[in-house]
């Protein structure tokens, strides 16, 4: 028990020195602060302490200039703490253009991660050091949490949207990865370990082991086997919009709305398509909720992110035109 | 001859249990409250003792969830919000005010049986099996996948509300209505001004927690989608409509207890408090404040940062007030004439613990160091440091203050300042390890946890044991005294209030006619001139 | 068990001025029974603050339950915001005729519940009493049971939310929660309908009895307020759930 005792986490990620800079603030003011009252109060309750019964104390109303000091001194100092906690996590939450992308999706009670080239993990994530590293993360079931501590980075993991972590590693080792959000009776033992290893050897590890199919490919398999492209194809029969160059790009709706063709619009589609309907379609998608799962959607997504640039757009399909049945292509 | 006081003016179990009087409403209470304070203490032994090896070797998981739920569950709703309000509340508002009860009798038992029909439902709900979603109901879990009796607890929680609701209405109507004559607003004791904040949070926040519980037994009984995101639902939403309650029921919870402390404070240096209408202000200024603040609690769920911001900013304005009633509370130790009795002590202690939690407040408000430490048992430790050492250290030195009032018996007091401190320090060893563990990374809810974190469980449980025995030593002399402590005189204390001027135990009326005020009820004369600084 | 030193931690009164300015007249003393209207409550020094209390009492009240309401409210704004042409569409489903037909019934039956509390406060016979106050309970029946015909009709359409929901229009999804919204707003907006005609049997009862006059008529004044109140939740339910869709097309 006393062999492995610490006090304070590693910091292995770029942001954890920002999050401790701020906490070693706030233990210095929280410190202070007690330290001072609990000494004042004392010293004075001990100098000032009741010599004979009938003693009372002296009658003194209070002193406008000392509450506005006692007000003003701790806004001053709470606004400096609001102020660099809320930089703190701006700085945090958006992810830089070009990290690399993970899949994650929790379920009670496992993580399951996905890379970009196919290579798949259960409660384990090998990362690189030095390089962003962006988790796009779902959940199968109930409210679950990705905590990394080392990283000082957590997300809560939401059933019917993705949420999305980043952090960069700096220091090669095994960190502990927690869910932080009650989720069930084995709560506790869904964890597992972040793996940073240096960039070459993390590539070897990618490189070797046994993998599956990339997402995108998985999902371009999906795209065939659930028939999508009875409707989204490039040629005239087409009743669906082009997905080719679609991802990140404006979308325009049915009554003038825009919207950004991103990882959450994309799920929507394919879960809820009568949410938003594309200007100058008919809404005549059917919802394939139940019958793909999240991990399944993530695959999706990443192949129509795979897909090239924009084609020109096919001429207008007869609108209100009845969906036949779907037949091989 | 024994002269009559509402102790012993009718007795019977008729004459209670059917009672009118506010004072015997009060001692209601006490007995049921202290019946489930020791109920969630029993949850609160088995998960620490659980937590004293890194396995999950002494519970399986499913047992340790149900307990942690259902310490937090009676924790808060059965014995935290009721404690004071309930007790101490009922007892003195009707006498601080100068009135012979509360403006509506009836509807204090009325509160007092919705009480227990909710806390009957809660115990059903343990005893036939036990929730496991946590205190705090988080959908989809709770509606969809927990096992256990959810609708039961959701239920129990709901009724339970409307006793909390019932009070607040009392108090208010109370205060605004039945002042005696000359008793200004602000002459009014720090303790009714306090209420009466805690007052204005009751009425308004409690319906929402309401109507969300209910939606949560809906969802789950009828399969109303309102949560569920199978059906388009949004889980998050259950966090906004929960926390909007629950974070003001926090300063329900603290609240009084600062009124507690204003007036030992007042009491124990023989002084009117420095800067009353500052801390008068301060109370409504954390009650409104308060129903702001919600969103830090979902500052990691993916909120809008912009929104989060607001909620940041604010959560850190809402000390400000806190911080302003802690430094006029030791303000007014100087040049006072000090006492240490063991109401004093309470109030030392909870000064010094509320300042460590509040602070650490703010590290949970400040939103990048939150992404680190939510969930984490750096909360836990924060909201215990404010509940425990700051709210039921108020409550023990309020029922030590105006015990002999209440029962008009002495208690030992050599036992009482030992206990104080036990308390104390039995607090600290718990809970002070918990921030280090939290910042390190365990997770709170955790039936198990890495090996690296057992030091500083192994120390919490052993504060935990001795807080526990801390909390029994004033349990056994309280009741010792009720049949045979000295008798008290009407202001055993030589302290100043509407309260001291009555006898103890009082008459069932408090007043014969309604006293006239000249003067705030806190005022000392002292040998050498008022003096107003500044 | 250790003595308490009654001296020593106990230190007993000190000399000070008077608190109140009838020291002696707090002190028990015996108790005279000076003569009051037979309504008064013992713990209230008059009739004006026994009045006024109840008063301010039903008020706060009032402002709780508007919290309660307030919660769905949230809920149904947000979900809305989710899905305008989803709520649109489900609303259609709703029968517009019965709906107003029910928001006459309320108006005209807080109308008869104003005339209840002002015949009760002219001190008019008990019969005219009487009879107000029943007209109120009886629109306030009809209201409920116009809301029978109403859930019969969505149970047999197969839109009570659960396992039997059937959508065939566009937004199933939105519907279920709009459908769920609807039962629970309603519901509870009926719940408390049907605690009103329990007040008012109440207070019709008392009426009958002849306890209401221009010195004492608390009671229908309180009950008109809840009264009002419940009316007044439901002027905000009509819209909000019968009237959405006017601006969509489909």
């Amino acid at each position: 028990m006393f062999t492995n005792f610490p006090f304070f986490p590693e910091q292995a990620s770029a942001q954890a020195a920002q999050v401790d800079g701020l906490y070693f603030f706030m233990v210095a003011v929280t410190a202070f602060f007690s330290l001072l009252i609990a000494t004042v109060l004392v010293i004075t309750a001990i100098y000032h302490r009741r010599r004979h019964e009938d003693e009372v104390g002296v009658q003194i109303h209070g002193s406008l200039a000392l509450e506005l000091l006692w007000t003003v001194i701790p806004f001053f100092i709470t606004m400096v703490m609001f102020t660099w906690g809320a930089k703190v996590f701006f700085d945090q939450y958006r992810p830089p253009a070009g990290a690399m992308e993970i899949t994650i999706v929790g379920k009670q009670w496992m993580w399951k991660a996905q890379h970009f080239d196919g290579m798949r993990e259960i409660n384990e994530l090998h990362v690189p050091v030095g390089r962003p590293v962006k988790l796009m993360m779902g959940s199968e079931d109930v409210l679950h949490s990705f905590y990394i501590p080392a990283f000082r980075v957590k997300a809560d993991v939401i059933p019917g949207r993705y949420n999305v972590l980043w952090f960069t590693a700096t220091k090669p080792g095994k960190y502990h990865l927690f869910c932080a959000e009650y989720c069930g009776t084995k709560h506790s033992g869904m964890i597992g370990w972040i793996y940073a290893m240096d960039p070459t050897e993390f590539q070897t590890w990618l490189n070797g082991g046994p993998r599956s199919d990339s997402p995108a490919a998985a999902g371009e398999k999906l795209f065939n086997d659930l028939v999508c492209v009875s409707c989204h194809r490039d040629d005239a029969q087409a009743r669906g919009p082009q997905l080719k160059g679609l991802f990140g790009h404006t979308v325009r709706l049915q009554g003038g709305a825009t919207v950004t063709a991103d990882e959450s619009y994309i799920r929507e589609s394919i879960v809820n398509p009568q949410a938003k309907i594309v200007d100058g379609f008919a809404p005549i998608m059917p919802t394939f909720q139940g019958m793909v799962t999240e991990e399944q959607v993530l695959q999706l997504i990443a192949y129509i992110r795979s897909l090239g640039a924009l084609a020109p757009p096919p001429p207008a399909s007869p609108a209100g035109a009845a969906p036949q049945v779907p037949g091989k292509d | 001859m024994e002269t009559v006081n509402y102790l012993n003016n009718g007795h019977g179990l008729k004459s209670w249990l059917l009672t009118k009087d506010h004072k015997r409403i009060a001692l209601l209470y006490l007995v049921s409250i202290t019946l489930f304070f020791v109920i969630g203490g029993f949850f609160a032994m088995l998960v620490r003792l659980e937590l004293l090896t890194p396995a999950g070797d002494l519970l399986t998981a499913e047992t340790y969830n149900k307990m942690f739920t259902m310490h937090g569950v009676v924790m808060v709703f059965f014995f935290l919000i009721p404690s004071i309000p309930a007790v101490l509340g009922n007892f003195l508002i009707p006498i601080m005010v100068g009135a012979k009860d509360l403006a509506f009798p009836r509807i204090n038992l009325l509160s007092w049986y919705i009480y227990v029909v909710g806390g009957i439902f809660t115990l059903v709900a343990a005893l036939s099996g036990g929730v496991d979603t946590g205190w705090t109901f988080y959908t989809p879990y709770s509606t969809a996948a927990a096992n256990g009796h959810v609708i039961t607890a959701a239920l129990g929680v709901f009724i339970t509300g409307f006793s909390s609701i019932l009070t607040g209405l009392n108090f208010i109507v109370t205060v605004h209505r039945m002042r005696a004559p000359g008793l200004t607003w602000f002459r009014l004791p720090l303790f009714v001004w306090s209420h009466y904040a805690t007052s204005l949070i009751m009425i308004l926040g409690t319906p929402v927690i309401a109507i969300t519980v209910l939606l949560v037994a809906a969802e789950r009984g009828l399969h109303l989608g309102i949560f569920d995101p199978a059906l388009g639902g949004d889980p998050v939403l259950f966090q906004h409509l929960f926390w909007f309650y629950s974070h003001p029921a926090v300063y329900i919870m603290i609240l009084p207890a600062m009124g507690v402390i204003s007036e030992i404070v007042q009491a124990f240096t023989r002084k009117n408090i420095f800067g009353y209408s500052f801390v008068a202000f301060s109370s409504l200024a954390i009650a409104i404040i308060g129903f702001l603040v919600w969103g830090h609690h979902i500052f990691v769920a993916g909120q809008s940062v912009y929104a989060g911001m607001v909620f940041s900013f604010l959560s850190f304005v809402v000390a400000i007030p806190s911080a302003i009633k802690v430094f006029n509370w030791t303000a007014t130790i100087y040049k006072g004439s000090v006492s240490f009795d063991s109401p004093m002590l309470y109030a030392f202690g909870f000064i010094g613990l509320f300042t460590i939690g509040g602070l650490t407040g703010l590290f949970l408000a400040a939103m990048g160091l939150d992404i680190h430490v939510h969930d984490t048992y750096f909360v836990v430790a924060h909201f215990h440091y404010i509940m425990v050492g700051g709210a039921i250290m108020g409550y023990l030195g309020g029922l030590h203050y105006w015990w002999p009032k209440i029962t008009g018996r002495l208690y030992p007091e050599g036992w009482a300042k030992f206990s104080a401190l036990m308390i104390f320090s039995g607090f600290n060893l718990t809970f002070f390890p918990q921030f280090i563990a939290g910042y390190l990374g365990m997770p709170r809810r955790y039936h198990a946890y890495p090996p690296e974190f057992q030091v500083l469980n192994v120390a919490s449980t052993l504060g935990a044991s001795i807080l526990a025995v801390g909390y029994v030593i004033p349990l056994v002399y309280f009741a010792y005294s009720m049949v045979a402590g000295e008798k008290s005189v009407n202001d055993p204390w030589g302290a100043r209030g509407l309260e001291w001027e009555i006898p103890s135990p009082p008459p069932t009326e408090n007043f014969t006619v309604s006293p006239v005020v000249t003067e705030g009820t806190h005022q000392y004369v002292h040998p050498s001139q008022e003096v107003g600084l500044a | 068990m250790p003595d308490a030193h009654h001296g020593e931690h106990f230190p007993g009164p000190i000399h000070q001025p008077p608190l109140v300015a009838n020291l002696e007249a707090i002190q028990p003393h015996e108790f005279v029974h000076l003569p009051h209207h037979p309504k008064l409550q013992h713990h209230f020094d008059d009739m004006a603050q026994q009045i006024d209390a109840s008063t301010l009492g039903m008020w706060v009240f009032l402002v709780t339950e508007i919290m309660f309401f307030g919660g769905l409210f949230a809920a149904y704004l947000v979900y809305r915001h989710a899905s305008p042409e989803g709520f649109a569409e489900a609303s259609h489903h709703l029968n517009v005729t019965w709906g107003a037909v029910n928001t006459i019934v309320l108006i005209v039956s807080s109308l008869t519940m104003a005339l209840a509390v002002r015949s009760a406060q002219i001190s008019a016979p008990p019969k005219t009493q009487v009879a107000w106050i029943a007209a109120t309970m009886v629109l306030g029946a009809a209201f409920l049971g116009v809301k029978a015909i109403e859930y019969t009709d969505k149970f047999t359409h197969h839109l009570v939310p659960g396992p039997n929901f059937h959508w065939t229009g566009k937004h199933p999804q939105a519907a279920e929660i709009f459908y769920s919204l609807y039962f629970c707003m309603t519901g509870l907006h009926a719940t408390h309908m049907v605690i009103g005609l329990g007040i008012m049997t109440v207070i019709g009862i008392m009426a009958w009895r002849r306890q209401f006059d221009a010195d004492y008529y608390t009671p229908v004044e309180i009950a008109g307020l809840y009264w009002h109140f419940v009316d007044i939740v439901w002027i905000f339910l009509f819209p909000l759930l019968y009237l959405i869709g006017g601006h969509f097309t489909e």
